[in-house]
């Protein structure tokens, strides 16, 4: 234990001036300004672009609003230049839409998820969650193709007298008044031979088909992310109490991507809301309340700007405006809840969808 | 106490198996190998059962007890058939969890496969209706304007499509590709107020209905057609029409939010190590960006732009509204309707005409295909995790640094170093350093 060298550290002189904190300000780096300058820029084009969207929506819209009141809310009828408009009707169309798909798609979504993080072979994951992308990816116009050409006329509504599951379903379930059918306002039984198979076509539950299967590969992604991050070690332990698979999901991987499941199906409700095309090929629009879903004519606000947005004057665009802002709020609220929902479960997963 | 040794009865333990199989083994009998594997003959059994007897079933109600018709009531009929029966079946060996457990596994099985058979369907049903006019060159040769609705498929095509989908989404991604990227660094290089009210306000976007975002720039632009015929104002004379242009400006509204949202989910990803590391060796700022994030990134990046421009390509109702459907070549994207293979689908699918609906299917699977090529070349690039490359992609890093490597032991030649076993500059140093 020799010390060398002790010269190393000398005591300050006591002439010295006093220890006094050194100014801690970072040299501006003239590149890093301009880097941080660019980028700032960058965000304030892209929240210039996105206000302007929703400020233009807003300013067009209020014309409408101002002018039709709380009657925008309750009226069925769209006759803007004739001053009576409301989207009561479309609104009733979309939401029934939305709901008859996600009441489809959910347990689809469900079971595909947890098939795939629970059940599939190893080998088959990775192609399985491929195919369950590019299906998000489909475009919407050849969902409403199948839809229309395939789904309609040879599954749903067979044959003249329209043989198939709405008409099942109106039969049996007529008594519930959303599977009831009716014609011009009257009911009419499902069992008669001899009606047409117009009835049963263009129908919410046919347009709610189709949005089903567009919207259920999106909740199927979040879903199985949130599964598929289920700790390892809660899983053994599932098993290791002697739980059987279903025991260990039912204990281990639904409690903890419950938030997934709701985040997911509310993801594919937001877009099953605003889906225009595919449900614009398949419905009939018709401008009245119409909550049997078994029934031809429906309508939804998408549906209602492609078909008016070409012979509307200045006042009627102001209206159309008003109604895709009214879509915008739901889609808003729906999509806002869902990542509400996924951000606070367990996982916390971030989605792409 | 001998209460508790009762001896063991012989005739009990060969009643239990359970005893039996903890007795040690018989060295007459030859010891079997186990299966290791999970499914066994007494798995699938069951299920085969089940099946063929459901479908016994099925078949005699709706042949011999009940009028009924319809394939899909048939499927119906025989799953619920199946489940029920395959339950009795599992029911003889085990307990309520085992049924439980089989029931769910059928359960999960069958509603993956109905999706997945959905999607097969979708796809193989426009190849099916489209395949009538592959064969036809001039399908994609030509344009629509020669065609009327009862010429045969040897006439007309839809190369204008094509090219105004082309067109279109270039233009749209001339704008959200840079403006998107640089946008989502600015979301996750920086933090404060203005950030989460950007982030919110762009996850806000996400929501916003194609149509609606059609809406805008036809309300917004296509409407204003007086403006180019006020002084000063003769360059704005795109505006007031349909044109390749404002469906631009839709799909580039439409996606923007999309490529956005999904780029900064990549970069947050990009670990806060590497950003440490390049930080305390001196790097600014913007060289942390361009040198270790956007290269870690890279192919997330990619991903999200391919996956933004099939969702743009796939759009049909922003450019219905705001480029027309045109049945001649038009390249010029500010002026006149353009028009694009979703919405040219969707026009020739709704004539009554056979030929014009065979065009449209056709439309649709050459839009199918360049989405899943687009989609291919994604999962490509974004398979792998973040950072990870390619062997070419390492050959060349691994060069890179061998040239700095030589690059620095040349600038610093020290006078007496310390030999080191670990430390060996892999080409040696440069000539004319003495």
């Amino acid at each position: 234990m020799t010390v060398t060298e002790a010269t190393t550290y000398s005591p300050p002189p006591d002439e010295a001036p006093a220890d006094s904190p050194r100014p801690l300000r970072s040299r501006r780096n003239p590149a890093d300004v301009a880097f941080r300058s660019i980028i700032v820029s960058a965000g304030v084009i892209v929240l210039s672009i996105m206000l302007m969207v929703g400020l233009f929506l807003l300013y067009r819209a209020r014309e409408a609003i101002d002018a039709a009141g709380w009657g925008f809310l309750t009226t069925a009828e769209w006759d803007p230049d004739g001053g009576n408009f409301g989207i009561a009707a479309v609104l009733t169309g979309t939401v029934l839409i939305g709901l008859t798909a996600i009441i489809i798609a959910a347990p689809l979504a469900l079971g595909t998820a947890l098939y795939i993080s629970e059940y599939a072979p190893f080998s088959l994951r990775r192609t399985l969650i491929n195919l369950v992308d590019l299906m998000a990816a489909v475009p919407s116009v050849v969902y409403g193709l199948w839809g229309l050409f395939l789904l309609q006329p040879d599954i749903l509504v067979v044959g003249d007298t329209g043989e198939g599951l709405p008409r099942w379903l109106a039969t049996y379930f007529g008594w519930i008044p959303v599977f009831s059918i009716t014609s011009g306002g009257t009911p009419i039984d499902p069992r008669d031979p001899l009606i047409s198979d117009s009835v049963f076509k263009s129908s919410t539950f046919i347009a709610g088909i189709v949005v089903a299967l567009m919207v259920a590969p999106i909740a199927t992604a979040v879903m199985r992310e949130n599964f598929s991050q289920a700790p390892l070690s809660e899983r053994e332990g599932a098993y290791a109490l002697g739980s059987t698979k279903w025991g260990m999901v039912r204990a281990v991987v639904l409690p903890f991507g419950v938030g997934g499941i709701i985040g997911g199906i509310m993801l594919g409700l937001g877009r099953a809301l605003g889906e225009t095309i595919a449900v614009f090929m398949v419905i009939s629009v018709v401008f009245t309340v119409q909550p049997r879903i078994l029934e031809s004519g429906t309508s939804s606000v998408s549906s209602l700007i492609a078909l008016k947005y070409g012979e509307a004057s200045l006042f009627a665009t102001s209206a159309l405006m008003a109604a895709g802002l009214a879509l915008f709020v739901m889609t808003l609220i729906v999509n806002f809840g869902a990542s509400a929902v996924i951000a606070r479960s367990r996982s916390g997963s971030v989605s792409d969808a | 106490m001998t209460a508790v040794f009762t001896p063991i009865d012989p005739t009990q333990v060969a009643a239990a198996p359970v005893t039996a199989a903890a007795l040690p083994p018989d060295p007459e009998l030859p010891e079997v190998r186990r299966t290791l594997r999970t499914t066994q003959a007494r798995d699938v059994l069951p299920l085969v059962g089940a099946a063929a007897a459901a479908a016994a079933l099925a078949w005699l109600m709706y042949f011999a007890v009940a009028p009924w018709s319809g394939v899909l009531g048939f499927v119906m009929l025989w799953y619920a058939f199946f489940v029920g029966l395959y339950a009795l079946l599992v029911s003889m060996d085990g307990d309520a969890p085992l049924i439980k457990d089989r029931v769910a596994a059928v359960a999960a099985h069958s509603l993956a496969a109905v999706l997945l058979l959905a999607l097969v369907v979708v796809i193989a049903f426009t190849m099916w209706r489209g395949r009538a006019v592959l064969p036809y060159g001039n399908f994609y040769l030509e344009d629509m304007s020669i065609a009327g609705p009862l010429d045969p498929l040897a006439v007309g095509g839809i190369l204008h499509s094509a090219i105004g989908t082309l067109i279109m989404i270039a233009l749209a991604l001339s704008v959200t590709i840079p403006l998107g990227i640089v946008c989502a660094v600015f979301l996750s290089e920086t933090s404060g107020g203005f950030t989460r009210f950007v982030r919110t306000i762009v996850e806000a976007m996400t929501a916003l209905p194609s149509i609606v975002a059609g809406l805008f720039v036809y309300a917004g632009l296509i409407t204003l057609q007086g403006l180019s015929e006020r002084p000063g104002f003769g360059w704005a004379a795109f505006l007031g029409q349909k044109s390749g242009m404002a469906a631009a400006l839709a799909i580039s509204i439409m996606m923007l939010p999309i490529i956005i949202r999904a780029a900064d989910v990549v970069l947050r990803l990009v670990p806060g190590t590497l950003k440490e590391a390049a930080s305390a060796l001196g790097a600014s700022r913007w060289r942390v960006v361009w040198h270790v994030i956007i290269p870690t990134a890279r192919s997330g990046i990619t991903t999200a732009v391919i996956l933004g421009t099939a969702r743009g390509i796939g759009e049909t109702s922003p450019v219905l509204l705001t480029a027309g459907v045109a049945t001649a070549f038009n390249l010029n994207p500010f002026s006149g309707p353009m028009s694009s293979l979703p919405l040219v689908t969707f026009s020739l699918t709704k004539s009554p005409s056979a030929a014009f609906i065979a065009r449209g299917f056709g439309a649709a699977l050459v839009l199918l295909l360049v989405v899943l090529i687009l989609f291919v070349i994604a999962r490509i690039i974004g398979g792998r995790a973040l950072g990870e490359q390619t062997p070419r992609q390492s050959r060349v890093a691994a060069r890179a640094s061998q040239r700095d490597v030589a690059r620095m032991s040349a600038r610093h030649v020290p006078e007496a170093r310390v030999p080191d076993e670990t430390y060996r500059p892999p080409s040696p140093p440069a000539a004319g350093v003495a």
